[in-house]
């Protein structure tokens, strides 16, 4: 079911465009910005909500890699893998996280803490190695650095 | 040196509300316009500013508004979309414009708009700039609390809209007719052109996309002239770029310098040169979808036609440097394996092509390649290049892969003989 606060912030997205439809991606956003994540059973009410069949939603939110379909940990690391990142290191950046974290990419850590995932460019190419943890940008990453930065997030 | 673009950007301090940025001559412009200007007068004094659009293809701005119909021909909403999905690897500037001065953009989205006589702007910006978005939620509210936006607009009869749209991530989302897709709630696949966007975008009416970069200028351009802006360039295409470095350079960062800046002075003066112990072997000029230039190239003056001209594009304007240390085919390889990720699937040459590539590149790079591959790989440029598919990714994609064959063959061919990577320890 979705909350009535939901509701209403989907109300005031969808009331910025021509089509309810083109609430989608904004309603997949309020839904996971509270929930971590998009369930089949949020993409349902949603469905339902926007007037749209939960197969074409479904389809919508699959194409975006931004959208998690799965549940995430509570914080998700995101890793630049784009060519100034790998120009600077973050290989042994990425494979000392993966050991520090015992989650590989793409993966969740046994305890829900982290969900570990690459991702392109993140626009801050000068200041490469960088990666987003939720919505704090942390760059030039010194691999010392990695333990009091992870600390923060608990 | 004039900057107006990064005039109010003080790094490490926050951007200026409505108030400071007012205080600085902000929605001066856009008051001129509305009050004074008839629409088809903003798009001739950008046409004769020769703004070429800083979205990476430098198509003429005011060029790209005229093709949306006016007045009587014109019925039903039309639309601007500001791209401000900033994904191309190696690019980081519309994130300074953004950060540093979000009512500036606002300001120069609405000018664009008013142009057309749009009814609505959004402002598409990818979902990881979340620094960005709370800046420009705020700015937009404080420029409809104070009568930028919105009925009326500074006591006009003009009315706008002004909306802020997250995305949800994909490359192609910053594509200019995936972007309408995902506006509307939908994949972002490409739309077949025409209809062109200016005629038929979003929902069916007309539409204008335009970089972040590109409609910063137009403030500047309203309240100054055609030829002061034509002036700011060092060659004829007008304005000042804000341009960017990355890579292993002393003093990697942005520097809104005279449009036609030789690519020597962005290495060697403003990016400091190479660090201690880095030799400089390459540079692709423009975001990950440019051609490779090399030391050679150091001479060219950085707009869209001198780029072209050397064999590669002007892109983005943010330079990612290659050094020695680093190996040409490794970055070939993380490049395509970008290209294919994002791939959206929809063309056989895009996809297929990209995944043999990827495959063919990874082979190289272990150690298991064979001289035939390179063959290979050069027909698969040629098939990636322009003509052969329904957007511009699959040629992003053949440029650094076509150009680091050129110019590196001589390191393919040893990772081949020697049947592993050079660099590799
Ligand atoms: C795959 C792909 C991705 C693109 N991504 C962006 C982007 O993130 N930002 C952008 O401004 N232009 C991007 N473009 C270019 C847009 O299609 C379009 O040309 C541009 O936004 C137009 O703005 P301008 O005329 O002001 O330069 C992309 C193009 C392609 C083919
Ligand atoms: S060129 Fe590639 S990204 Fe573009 S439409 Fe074809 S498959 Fe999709
Ligand atoms: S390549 Fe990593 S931030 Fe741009």
């Amino acid at each position: 079911m979705l909350s009535k606060e939901e509701m209403q912030e989907i109300e005031v997205e969808a009331s910025r465009y021509e089509t309810r439809q083109a609430a989608a991606i904004d309603a997949m956003r309020i839904v996971q910005d509270r929930r971590g994540w998009v369930s089949d059973e949020a993409v349902l009410d949603l469905a339902g909500f926007l007037d749209m069949s939960p197969a074409e939603l479904d389809s919508v939110a699959s194409f975006y890699n931004q959208i998690f379909r799965r549940r995430v940990g509570r914080h998700v690391i995101q890793v630049c893998d784009s060519v100034s990142c790998w120009l600077m290191g973050y290989e042994p950046l990425r494979d000392l996280l993966i050991r520090m974290l015992g989650a590989g990419m793409g993966e969740t850590t046994a305890d829900g803490r982290f969900t570990l995932l690459p991702v392109v460019c993140l626009g801050a190419c000068d200041r490469a190695p960088v990666m987003l943890i939720d919505e704090d940008l942390h760059t030039n990453i010194d691999q010392g650095q990695l333990e009091t930065i992870l600390d923060k997030y608990k | 040196m004039e900057t107006p673009l990064t005039a109010n950007i003080k790094p490490g301090r926050r951007p200026p509300d409505i108030k400071a940025y007012r205080k600085a001559g902000g929605y001066r412009a856009l008051r001129e316009a509305v009050l004074k200007m008839r629409p088809e007068e903003v798009t001739q004094t950008v046409k004769d500013a020769n703004l070429k659009g800083r979205g990476g293809a430098g198509f003429d701005a005011g060029l790209k508004w005229s093709f949306v119909p006016m007045g009587e021909e014109a019925s039903g909403p039309k639309y601007v979309a500001i791209n401000a999905d900033e994904m191309e690897p190696g690019t980081f500037k519309d994130r300074l414009l953004m950060e540093g001065d979000p009512h500036q953009l606002i300001e120069g989205a609405a000018l664009a708009a008013y142009a057309i006589q749009a009814d609505v702007a959004y402002i598409f910006l990818r979902r990881e700039y979340h620094l960005s978005a709370r800046l420009l939620r705020r700015a937009i509210a404080e420029a409809y609390d104070s009568g930028c936006l919105g009925q009326g607009i500074l006591g006009s009869e003009y009315s706008l809209d002004m909306h802020l749209h997250i995305s949800a991530g994909r490359y192609m989302s910053g594509e200019e007719t995936g972007m309408l897709n995902a506006i509307e709630g939908r994949r972002a696949n490409p739309r077949a052109k025409p209809p062109y966007p200016q005629v038929s975008g979003l929902w069916g009416n007309p539409t204008v996309v335009n970089n972040v970069e590109t409609v910063c200028n137009l403030p500047h351009i309203v309240n100054n002239g055609a030829d002061w802006f034509r002036n700011l360039s060092l060659t004829a295409e007008g304005g000042t770029k804000i341009y960017g470095a990355s890579g292993r350079v002393r003093r990697p960062g942005t520097w809104e310098l005279p449009m036609g800046t030789p690519l020597r002075e962005l290495v060697e003066e403003h990016a400091g040169g190479m660090q201690q112990g880095y030799r400089l072997r390459g540079i692709i000029p423009g975001g990950a979808s440019t051609e490779f230039l090399t030391p050679a190239h150091l001479d060219v003056k950085m707009d869209f036609v001198s780029v072209e001209a050397a064999g590669s594009r002007l892109g983005t304007g943010t330079i990612i440097v290659l050094d020695d240390h680093s190996c040409p085919v490794g970055m070939t390889l993380n490049l395509e394996q970008f290209f294919l990720r994002e791939s959206c699937g929809w063309c056989t040459p895009c996809w297929g092509g990209l995944q043999y590539a990827v495959e063919l590149l990874t082979g190289i790079e272990a150690g298991a390649g064979r001289m035939e591959d390179l063959d290979t790989l050069d027909s698969l440029a040629a098939m990636l290049a322009p003509g052969h598919t329904f957007c511009a990714l699959a040629p992003g994609a053949a440029e650094p892969l076509g150009s680091a064959l050129r110019y590196f063959r001589e390191d393919f061919e040893r990772h081949i003989r020697q049947q592993r990577c050079p660099w590799s320890s």
